[in-house]
């Protein structure tokens, strides 16, 4: 009998669970049902697209032929409910689809601001491919925006508006960039650099109120008392997981949707992957949230494979993000926090780890090179964190130690604040393990 | 010694690009930029290293990445096998 798979959501964990199940079962039914009905996209392009670093077209991440070697079944709705004991999914446009393996990967949706009149038009938030059509089309007649929030997508939201010739400010309710991450010398690199593009960056500055006409946004007030005009206001405050469909239904939540190492959920046959979903650290009982692109693909693909019979078990692997931050390349891998609060998210934001913001009893070294930086933070015997800004040489040397939690005990006694001496240590003692645990 | 080497020293000896693929987010910024209109993201995202005859090894695709997801690596094995 044909087994019928079905995927809620078009995100990369969708994908890469569809290529995964038909890998396996080439005759096996896939439906992909989804409130979205672009072809599968790369999210973290859409910053680029609203750069103008690319055009749209380049967005879309499979070929025709790829998508059409999938045999996939789309079905553009929202799901609405999940009936576990029977089996099926009923979905917004009344129709109700069975499965025989249903996989979650509802990703997770930008949170709302809080402030008075946050519900007028011209006040966006960047989810989807859609919601960059919106901030480009309002950004061809706008003269002035307003960004607000804070890690990545804000920045991005910023830089992305500057480009499309709008004026802008970015508003900061603490006193520095991205601060449970970055550290102040990071963060003044990051905020100098933003000024000298020609935005407006201010700091210790907070939106009480969206001020509109006829529901269209005029301008805002802050804390300052300030009135400042503008035609669009972006939100980036931090995103929280899709849950609400699987609350509905009865399946296991807490800030995601709880699922095992082999990614099930509570209810049998039913499956969550990507930004969606939770696993709990069965020591602690607590997680660190990853809003990552990688992890969302390496979920799907154990997802799906799993709903053909397969038992893989999704490891946590050490969150790593190469990201542009006003024009530097940032690597941030493992523990580096940044040492502060940050007041500008709410809670965590896109291409962002929680794990970033644990500092752990580390000894700190810093390189100044002006703009190339990197900052490592040393435990016991490991090395568990690094932040690489600009020159990304050596990346790569630094994510595997801290993946292999190489032990570097011998150099951390002789720790001195020269770069230019550890780095090369650093590296002599990975080469030293890769060599040791060659098989 | 410097810590910050120029990865255009490396593409004029004989080199090719290789990508890190865990960290590609397929955004097409490699692809868009390529003036030999090679996908480079394909390759990205199968983790294979880039090994179109037609390759210029300009580097443009190395340095528009923006996860610096691509890298010049010399070719030790030309057959690439
Ligand atoms: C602007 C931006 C920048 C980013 N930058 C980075 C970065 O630098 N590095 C990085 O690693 N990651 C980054 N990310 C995050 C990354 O894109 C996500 O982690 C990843 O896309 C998650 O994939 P997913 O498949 O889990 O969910 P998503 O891609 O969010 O897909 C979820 C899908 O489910 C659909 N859906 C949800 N509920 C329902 C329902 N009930 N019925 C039908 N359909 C439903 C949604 O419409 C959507 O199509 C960025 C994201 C954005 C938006
Ligand atoms: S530019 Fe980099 S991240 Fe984007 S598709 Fe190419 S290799 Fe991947
Ligand atoms: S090095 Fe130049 S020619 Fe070769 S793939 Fe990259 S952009 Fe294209």
């Amino acid at each position: 009998m044909l087994v019928r798979y079905v995927i809620i959501g078009s995100g990369i964990a969708s994908l890469s669970a569809a290529e995964a199940i038909r890998q396996r079962d080439s005759t096996g039914r896939i439906t992909i049902i989804s409130e979205e009905s672009h072809d599968f996209y790369s999210r973290p392009g859409l910053a680029y697209y609203l750069r103008r670093d690319i055009p749209e077209k380049q967005l879309f991440i499979r070929s025709a032929k790829e998508i059409r070697e999938l045999a996939l079944e789309r079905i553009h709705s929202q799901a609405i409910h999940i009936e576990a004991k029977q089996h099926q999914v009923q979905l917004e446009n009344g129709q109700i689809v069975p499965y025989d393996r249903l996989l979650l990967a509802t990703g997770a949706l930008a949170s709302s601001p809080s402030f008075t009149g946050n519900h007028l038009r011209g006040i966006l938030k960047l989810d989807g491919l859609d919601d960059t059509h919106q901030l480009i089309s309002r950004a061809r007649k706008a003269k002035r925006a307003i960004v607000v929030g804070g890690g990545i997508t804000a920045l991005e939201l910023a830089e992305g508006l500057h480009a499309r010739g709008v004026k802008v400010a970015y508003l900061l309710r603490g006193d520095r960039y991205w601060s449970d991450v970055l550290n102040e010398e990071e963060s003044k690199i990051v905020m100098d650099r933003l000024k000298h593009e020609g935005i407006d960056l201010r700091i210790k500055t907070q939106v009480e109120e969206a001020i509109g006409s006829r529901g269209e946004i005029q301008s805002v007030r802050t804390n300052q008392n300030e009135i400042l005009p503008t035609q669009l206001l972006a939100v980036a405050i931090g995103v929280k997981p899709r849950i609400d469909l699987a609350q509905r239904s009865g399946l296991a939540t807490k800030r995601g949707i709880l699922v095992t190492p082999y990614l099930q959920t509570s209810a049998r046959d039913i499956f969550a992957a990507g930004d969606c979903a939770e696993i709990l650290d069965p020591q602690t009982g607590k997680s660190q949230q990853d809003i990552l692109w990688p992890i969302a693909l390496a979920q799907g693909r154990i997802a799906g494979a799993n709903m053909t019979g397969e038992e893989l078990v999704y490891k946590k692997e050490i969150p790593f993000n190469v990201t542009m931050l006003a024009g530097l390349k940032v690597a941030i891998i493992g523990q580096i926090g940044g040492g502060s609060q940050n007041d500008d998210l709410v809670s965590v934001s896109r291409g962002e780890s929680e794990t970033w913001r644990l500092l752990p009893k580390t000894i700190l070294v810093e390189s100044l090179d002006q703009i190339n930086r990197i900052r490592l933070a040393f435990g016991e015997k490991s090395l568990q964190g690094a932040l690489v800004m600009g020159d990304q040489r050596w990346v790569r040397v630094l994510k595997k130690l801290i993946l292999h939690q190489v032990d570097v005990s011998a150099i951390r006694g002789a720790l001195t604040n020269n770069l230019h001496q550890i780095l090369p240590r650093l590296e002599q003692k990975l080469n030293e393990w890769e060599h040791r645990n060659k098989t | 010694m410097s810590l910050f080497k120029n990865s255009r020293h490396l593409a004029l000896a004989q080199a090719q690009v290789v990508p890190d693929s865990e960290l590609c987010v397929q955004c097409g910024c490699c692809t868009y930029n390529c003036p030999m209109e090679i996908d480079v993201r394909s390759y990205a995202r199968k983790g294979l290293p880039i090994l179109e005859s037609y390759c210029l090894t300009c580097s443009e695709c190395v340095n528009r990445c923006p996860r610096g997801v691509l890298r010049f690596e010399k070719i030790t094995n030309p057959t690439g096998s």
